[in-house]
């Protein structure tokens, strides 16, 4: 339909002719947090819980232990990417799942890009080692590693750092599902996965 | 429409509505003055809000033109309506091309305000909202009170009833939420595992990479944007920001000026096709409806700069009483006082933007800074007046405006002035929620001509 293309961009056009030209934008908020790296790490916990996710804190070497404790041999979907060390014993590889032998799964672990700690969000940027998005959706249990030396105080750090990735699907995690619809009494897991367990690892130095 | 008045009336002798009112709009305003109070650069950010908001409107045919291209540089497909009915055709043809007669949608405004809904009904397809409160009142036949709790007006037992009626299967349901939300999420699992399109409207579109912005809480966002293979986003032309890195911005400034959460649980960002991850085939409506409008208005133009975080609404006297119903339009409160009668023309909608009391509480929360209280008396200056009001105003101008006048009229008010504190005849509007005052026996001029004259 140009006929509508044109015609809105010529009103457009003719509304905005006349007036003043915007002032200079100006970036005085924050882009660099001040907390150092184990406060960064304790914020993002205290701020995860706070959106009732669960929290577990490990090292890359009890990692796989944990793992293993957390699925409990449930099936466990996983992305291609996923390294063989964080793969429970039971879990299924996402090789192009329909969407109901996805929701037949029990929960699905993933690794994440960035994490804010401010904000208790982990982002996913559909890497290797998290997937599509619908494997993340679907299960009813999400477990997302983290790293610490992927973890940000404030947004604009996390923007900083998803510089380049711009054009693949972005989901922002910030705790599980809620609805507050009702009386708003908040209740969590609606329809995205009810339980968020985080894990976050030391890397090792 | 209904005016304003007439509407509120109602509306204020619903004393349950009154009270769910007032509990939630208290709620969700402590929640957000929390949130607020612990980010430091908070007024810096609601600056930055506002300039980059401000820059989009300015050039708003340049970023049309970007966003455009991109979008399709990224294996999209651009579609432009003027109104509401063409944005609906575009949306039926894509349901009708696939064959379906069922889409799920998520809840946006921008739909409503066209009634996409009714339209694909009326074309054979039914729409399935899938946001837990627009699933209330769809099943209802009822329709939403609040930009971000659309069912604010229902309580608890009316929804477990009305669950019981419709989509439990003949399930026997308490009342807890719990057991509520999880009805609705096995009601609607199998409508998102088995969609073929998807129906969405977006926060934010970007015009320097295509990409679309979905922000929620429950999951059904991400449910409708990803599962099915089909996905169309009607898009408001005012809501695209020019770069990526503008969203650091406003994903800061939204969920805590909207829930009170430092982040909501969700947010889907999404660059045209990607194969092997979600919809293979994704349409984006750019709609018009009367933005252009708004936008010729440098003065009320700025009501085309929020991001609908319904902050506003929490703190404005006059909704937290009558409820949204009463504003006859999908936008409710302060915003929707001063959005309405500009995107349908003051004339149809005359009495909003006298629905405030200008008490700048709506100004002082808006995070991207919209002077509302301005706004509003500037389409008061533009609303008809009566024959009356409008002779009376006149000549009132003429007696301000000239001293001699204004000292002989002083004389005569004070002459004329009787016991009664109601002014009579077509004026009677003016007395009839205030008295007039009575006229002083001397005024400051003459007790200083009196005194100190010579």
């Amino acid at each position: 339909m140009n006929e509508a293309r044109d015609e809105i961009l010529a009103r457009t056009r003719a509304a905005i002719r006349e007036g003043t030209p915007p002032d200079p934008l100006a970036r005085a908020y924050r882009t660099t947090g001040v907390v150092d790296d184990p406060g960064r790490v304790a914020l993002l916990g205290e701020r995860l819980l706070d959106y009732r996710a669960r929290v577990e804190h490990t090292t890359a070497t009890a990692l796989r232990d944990l793992l293993d404790e957390i699925a409990r041999g449930d099936r466990i979907g996983v992305p291609r990417g996923l390294p063989e060390t964080w793969r429970p014993a039971n879990s299924v590889e996402d090789d192009g799942l329909s969407t109901h032998e996805l929701d037949a799964l029990d929960g699905v672990i993933t690794g994440c890009t960035v994490a804010i700690a401010e904000t208790g969000t982990l982002v996913l940027a559909g890497g290797e080692m998290e997937g599509r998005r619908a494997l993340t959706l679907v299960p009813d249990v999400h477990i997302c590693v983290v790293r610490t030396d992927q973890i940000v105080e404030t947004v604009p750090e996390a923007f900083a750092a998803l510089l380049g990735r711009e054009h693949r699907p972005l989901t922002f995690v910030s705790g599980p599902s809620a609805t507050s619809d009702i009386e708003l009494e908040r209740v969590e897991g609606v329809h995205g996965p009810r339980t968020l367990i985080v894990v976050i690892v030391k890397e090792a130095s | 429409m209904t005016s304003f008045p007439e509407a509120a009336r109602i509306a204020l002798g619903d004393s349950q509505l009154r009270h769910n009112l007032r509990n939630a709009t208290t709620t969700i305003r402590d929640k957000r003055a929390r949130v607020v109070a612990e980010v430091p650069d908070w007024d810096e950010l609601r600056e930055a809000g506002r300039a980059i908001k401000a820059d989009v409107m300015r050039r708003l045919d340049e970023y049309l033109l970007q966003f455009e291209e991109s979008v399709q540089a990224a294996g999209g497909q651009v579609h432009w309506a003027r109104d509401g009915a063409e944005a609906n055709a575009i949306v039926l043809d894509v349901a009708r091309a696939h064959d379906v007669t069922e889409v799920v949608k998520v809840k946006s405004l921008t739909t409503d305000e066209i009634g996409l809904n009714e339209a694909l009904a009326a074309g054979g397809v039914h729409a399935i909202e899938t946001d837990f409160a627009e699933l209330i009142l769809q099943l209802d036949g009822d329709w939403p009170s609040h930009i971000l709790v659309p069912a604010i007006h229902r309580n608890r037992s009316e929804i477990r009833d009305l669950f019981m009626r419709t989509i439990a299967d003949g399930r026997e349901l308490s009342d807890d939420p719990r057991e509520l939300a999880d009805t609705a999420r096995l009601y609607l699992r199998e409508k998102f595992l088995d969609a073929k399109v998807g129906v969405s409207g977006a926060n934010f579109g970007i015009a320097e990479t295509g990409t679309l912005v979905v922000v929620e809480s429950e999951g059904n966002g991400r449910m409708c944007t990803t599962l099915p293979p089909v996905l169309v986003t009607v898009l408001g032309i005012e809501k695209l920001l020019p770069t990526f890195a503008d969203l650091e911005v406003f994903l800061q400034l939204l969920p805590r000026s909207s829930t009170g959460e430092r982040m909501n649980p969700y947010t889907s960002l999404w660059t045209g096709v990607t194969i092997g991850d979600g919809p293979q085939e994704f349409h984006v409506v750019l709609l018009d409806n009367g933005r252009t409008r708004v936008l010729s208005d440098q003065v009320g133009r700025q009501a085309l700069h929020c991001i609908r975080c319904s902050a506003c609404l929490n703190v404005c006297p006059v909704y937290r009483r009558t409820g949204g119903h009463a504003y006859g339009s999908v936008y409710p409160g302060p915003i929707g006082a001063i959005l309405t009668p500009q995107l349908r023309g003051v004339a149809n909608a005359k009495s909003l933007p006298y629905a405030s009391s200008l008490c700048g509480a709506c100004y002082e929360v808006c995070p991207v800074k919209i002077d509302i209280p301005s706004v509003l008396l500037h389409l008061r200056a533009q609303t008809e007046k009566d024959v009356a009001e409008r002779i009376a105003m006149r000549s009132l101008a003429r007696i301000f405006g000239n001293v001699r006048l204004y000292e002989w009229a002083q004389r005569l008010a004070r002459a004329g002035e009787g016991p009664a504190r109601r002014v009579p005849g077509p004026l009677a509007s003016w007395t009839q929620t205030r008295d007039l005052k009575p006229f002083a026996k001397e005024t400051f001029r003459e007790w200083w001509s009196r005194e100190r004259g010579a």
